[in-house]
């Protein structure tokens, strides 16, 4: 058994703008089971800060409870980390958020993590567009208490137990659509060429950004008859379009007939590009996403990719007009009034 | 691409670079796993069996082992492979009763072997146990050829070369000691069923144009000859001042024997570079440890005789140019020739073949520099009873070298003598074990450490250069020897894919530390190499293909900078990947009753 991974890495591999190895964005070897969809979005997250040069110390890290949650450690081992309590990953992201917002803050959760215990928080840090990534790792089951079904479980679908689920399932796009989040997508462990992108355009974007990742439970849900195995997904998957993310300062070398692609660019400079698009869908009209959605569902697809998208956004900070310095930086004599301003104000109530 | 094929044994063969590069493809993983264990003679045991000298060339051999080893390619520097069979043979048990039964009834074949050297000694060693007679002739009066006569005590003690060249001579081998063969004839007509010429390349190359030669001669050696007289004790002392002619390795050693008897100021002056000089890197700089200085791009001019005695020796200067074709040639830089002072020269610059006392018309034919016209493969010269090996065979080499020719030569003379064809040969002994023991659990250390190349530690100069028998390295103790044997990657045990078990859940590619695997879509060789996770520019190293997997990619692995760590199998959910470990010998002549230990 290893606990320890090697140091050694592929001498022929370069560094990135900020002086990394890919390497060190990783974390210390996985505890999950062999094969969890899990560790694929861990690797999938260690190349996307990779290739946008994220400085290790900028970014803060937060989870939940469960076999998702507990992926933080396996991930960034240089950044920041908190594993919160079951269901709790967004409030303790608000706090941190708005005494630092400096920070690029990725949420992990899973989807027991985030539609049945932290339900509540789950709605309310969309409708307060905090500004972080937010991946919940799905799997349709609580794979860290041994697989019992969860609310994102498909109606019908059967998981090691060998039950079918009899309840309706929640979709948390849809749900995160109906709340005006800024920023939706969903897509699949097993497919990081469309997984990466995603990430980088979700750690772009200036707000509230989810992506749903379904992540095969290898243990207790990846039977022939779950909605949420391997073969299933690969079988029934569909993208609304191929995705290109392009940084600033980077030339586009690729080029799509047009009128099968889109260019959007983002309020940093970077674009993305987005090719062999579905029909009647648009990334920045939400109703497109919902009905495409929605004629997915009927047709028993599973729609992934980006699905929607607003680039004028505006964060929590902004709403609540913070001021541009991070509030963990302000000190006692840019919080506490002097005498003379309190006297003017004790003025004004004359 | 297409599917790999490991069913070949060659495939996986090429993954264990070190033995695939030894000539005698010793199972260097295995033996070193065995000394991390503590079982030293079974490690020695198992390097007897492909190399037949293990204390010897635990000592001496040139390890092109060593630059093939994948560590180098990962760290900067290989594992001490060679130190580390020096390790085995010097903490081993008793190793005489594992080696084969002589057999009191013989087969009635008699075989002679000309020349006494590692070559002969090998397929005396290989075909005794068979029961066939066994006459050894040679010059001097004891076994071992140049590894006695050339290799300095300092590098190679007696007591090591006496032992291993015994356990041979011991298998009833007919000794003709003091007997130089100077007719090949008078062999053939007594009735040998075959013969093996293992008589090396014993003559050293001289400078006979140069001026000032002849004048000199009392003070200029021949470096071969020079040697051979220091270790028999002809020559005892040498001048203060010597200038060694020629950058290889008899030259490291005779500046270095010099050192030893006699001399306090010793150059070596070579014609070439200091990068393209023919010693190893680690004679160089042990002899430059000592004292030695080496000046290189100066061609000797002319030896400097003064009233009959030799003075020096003029050196011109040169830079090397090279053409596109990388054909080198020296060209003068005009700076004005430097006189080096020198009571003695030694001239080391090369060996040739010579076989005067092979008579030409007996229908063993000889082509270019006086080389016999061989087989590559089974050895067997125009005269069908004939073989050859060793420095004799396809020109100088080394001694690993000559033992692996003579191991193809006694399967040759064996298959001969029992009528058979010599082409016919059995192919290579391979097993592939699974090593799983649990859910993640191998019977192997999968753990890659960390460490650096440890250093051999040296005796003291203040005693060594004194004493020319003194052995300068002192090996590595178990401690080190453990330590640098943790340092091996175990490239011997196998990644094996089972394309119909992958899900392709992406976990062996995620985990992979040197990023070896990539799944993706297939090409041809060039295009794939430029689109994996890491781009596989080791052309020498295989990619291992997969089957077309369910969504129609394929698995890719570089087998480049893998670590053998086993992470990839132990991350896999379906045990599509699987670390077995993979055996290859080399069929000998003696293979099957052999009593291999495990
Ligand atoms: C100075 C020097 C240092 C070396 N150091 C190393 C080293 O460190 N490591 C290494 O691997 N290799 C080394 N070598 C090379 C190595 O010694 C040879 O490649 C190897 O010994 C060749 O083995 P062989 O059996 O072919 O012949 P040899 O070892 O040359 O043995 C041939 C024997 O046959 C005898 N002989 C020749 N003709 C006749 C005849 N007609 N009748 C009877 N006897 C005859 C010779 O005297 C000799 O004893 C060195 C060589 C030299 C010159
Ligand atoms: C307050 C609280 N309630 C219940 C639990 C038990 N518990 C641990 S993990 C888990 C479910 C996790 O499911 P999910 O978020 O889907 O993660 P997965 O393991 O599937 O990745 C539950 C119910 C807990 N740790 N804390
Ligand atoms: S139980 Fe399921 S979710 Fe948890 S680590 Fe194992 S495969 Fe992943
Ligand atoms: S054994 Fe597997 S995981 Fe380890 S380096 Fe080799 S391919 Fe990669
Ligand atoms: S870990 Fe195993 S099942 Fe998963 S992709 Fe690799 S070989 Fe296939
Ligand atoms: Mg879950």
């Amino acid at each position: 058994m290893s606990f320890i991974k090697p140091t050694f890495g592929h001498p022929a591999l370069p560094k990135n703008k900020v002086g990394y190895r890919k390497k060190d964005y990783e974390g210390v070897i996985s505890t999950l089971c062999a094969g969890c969809g899990h560790d694929s979005i861990s690797a999938a997250i260690v190349q996307t800060c990779y290739d946008l040069s994220i400085e290790p110390h900028r970014l803060a890290k937060l989870s939940g409870i469960g076999c998702s949650s507990k992926t933080p450690t396996y991930f960034l081992s240089n950044s920041h980390g908190f594993n919160s309590v079951h269901g709790r990953m967004p409030s303790v992201t608000t706090g941190a958020n708005l005494a630092n917002k400096d920070l690029i803050y990725m949420g992990v959760s899973g989807d027991g993590d985030s539609a049945s215990i932290g339900m509540g928080q789950f709605v309310h840090v969309i409708r307060r567009n905090l500004n972080m990534v937010y991946i919940v790792m799905n799997n349709g089951c609580y794979g860290l208490t041994k697989g019992q079904d969860s609310a994102t479980a498909d109606f019908g679908s059967i998981s090691k137990t060998g039950v079918p689920t009899s309840f309706q399932a929640i979709d948390l796009v849809g749900l995160a659509l109906e709340l005006k989040a800024s920023f939706v997508a969903r897509s699949f462990s097993g497919d990081k060429q469309q997984l990466v992108p995603l990430i980088k355009l979700a750690m772009t974007h200036p707000g509230f950004a989810l992506i749903d990742v379904i992540s095969p439970c290898v243990t207790f849900n990846n039977g022939a008859k779950s909605t949420k195995s391997y073969s299933f997904v690969r079988d029934h998957i569909e993208a609304t379009s191929a995705l290109d993310f392009v940084p600033k300062e980077e030339e586009i070398t690729v080029n799509y007939q047009e009128g099968q692609s889109l260019e959007v660019e983002l309020h940093d400079g970077s674009i993305v590009r987005l090719n062999k698009l579905a029909k009647d869908w648009n990334p920045r009209d939400r109703q497109s996403a919902l009905n495409r959605l929605q004629k997915a569902k009927n047709e028993g697809e599973i729609l992934t990719g980006l699905l929607y998208m607003d680039t004028e956004t505006k964060d929590l900070h902004r709403l609540l007009n913070t001021v541009d310095t991070p509030l963990n930086q302000l000190r006692e004599a840019d919080l506490t009034p002097s005498i003379e301003a309190l006297e003017r104000i004790n003025q004004s109530f004359r | 691409m297409k599917p790999t094929d490991i069913k070949n044994p060659e495939y996986f063969h090429k993954v264990v670079d070190c033995q695939y590069a030894c000539p005698a493809h010793t199972p260097v993983p295995e033996y070193i796993r065995l000394i991390a264990a503590e079982k030293y003679t079974e490690a020695y045991m198992i390097n007897w069996d492909s190399n037949v000298f293990p204390g010897i060339l635990g000592r001496t051999c040139d390890r092109p082992c060593e630059p093939a080893c994948r560590r180098g390619r990962v760290e900067e520097e290989p594992v001490a492979i060679c130190r580390l069979k020096r390790v085995a043979a010097d903490n081993k048990g008793e190793v005489k009763s594992l080696m084969p039964q002589i057999p009191e009834e013989k087969n009635g074949k008699k075989i002679a072997l000309i020349g006494g050297g590692p070559a002969s000694l090998t397929v005396a060693r290989d075909l005794a146990p068979l029961g066939y007679e066994i006459h050894l002739y040679d010059e001097w009066n004891k076994g071992g050829g140049m590894m006695r006569t050339q290799i300095p005590a300092f590098r190679l003690p007696e007591e090591v070369l006496d032992e291993e060249v015994n356990y041979i001579l011991d298998m009833g081998i007919h000794t003709h000691f003091n007997t130089y063969v100077n007719s090949m004839k008078s062999i053939l007509d007594k009735g040998y069923d075959a013969v093996f010429v293992g008589t090396g390349a014993p003559k050293g190359r001289d400078l006979s144009r140069l001026p000032g030669r002849k004048e000199g001669d009392a003070n200029i050696h021949i470096g071969i000859e020079w040697l051979a007289g220091v270790a028999f004790e002809h020559i005892e002392n040498v001048g203060k001042k010597v200038i060694v002619l020629g950058g290889g390795n008899t030259a490291m050693d005779c500046c270095r024997t010099s050192l030893r008897i006699g001399a306090d100021d010793v150059h070596v002056v070579v014609r070439s570079e200091y990068e393209k000089m023919k010693a190893s890197p680690w004679e160089k700089e042990d002899a430059e440890a000592e004292g030695v200085i080496i000046m290189n791009n100066m061609p000797p001019k002319e030896f400097v005789v003064k009233d009959g005695k030799l003075v020096g020796v003029l050196f011109g200067h040169v830079n090397p140019v090279y053409d596109e074709n990388g054909k080198r040639t020296l060209v003068p830089t005009g700076e004005p020739d430097t006189f080096i002072e020198a009571t003695d020269v030694i001239i080391a610059i090369g060996q040739d073949n010579h076989c005067p006392w092979i008579e030409r018309d007996l229908g063993i034919e000889f082509g270019k520099w006086d080389l016999p016209i061989l087989n590559e493969v089974t050895f067997q010269s125009t005269l069908p009873k004939v073989f050859f090996g060793g420095d004799s065979a396809l020109g100088p080499e080394n001694v690993i070298t000559a033992v692996a020719q003579a191991h193809q030569a006694a399967v040759s003379i064996d298959l001969f003598c029992q009528g058979k064809d010599v082409n016919e040969r059995l192919d290579p002994m391979v097993n592939l074990v699974s090593q799983k023991m649990g859910i993640h659990e191998w019977m192997y250390d999968s753990a890659v450490a960390d460490d650096e190349r440890y250093k051999v530690p040296h005796a003291d100069q203040k005693f060594s250069l004194k004493d020319r028998r003194m052995e300068v390295e002192l090996g590595f103790d178990e401690k080190l020897g453990f330590k640098e044997a943790q340092r091996c990657l175990n490239c011997d045990i196998q990644t094996v894919f089972t394309t119909d078990r992958c899900i392709e859940c992406d976990a062996c590619m995620d985990i992979c530390p040197t990023s070896c695997i990539t799944f993706t879509s297939n090409g041809e060789e060039e295009d794939l190499r430029s689109r994996l996770l890491a781009p596989a520019t080791n052309l020498t190293q295989d990619l291992y293909v997969s089957d077309i997997l369910p969504t129609k990619r394929v698995m890719i692995k570089d087998e480049d900078v893998c670590l053998h760590c086993g992470l990839c199998a132990e991350r896999c959910p379906t045990a599509a990947w699987d670390m077995q470990k993979f055996l290859y010998n080399v069929t000998k002549a003696h293979t099957g009753c052999i009593s291999t230990v495990k």
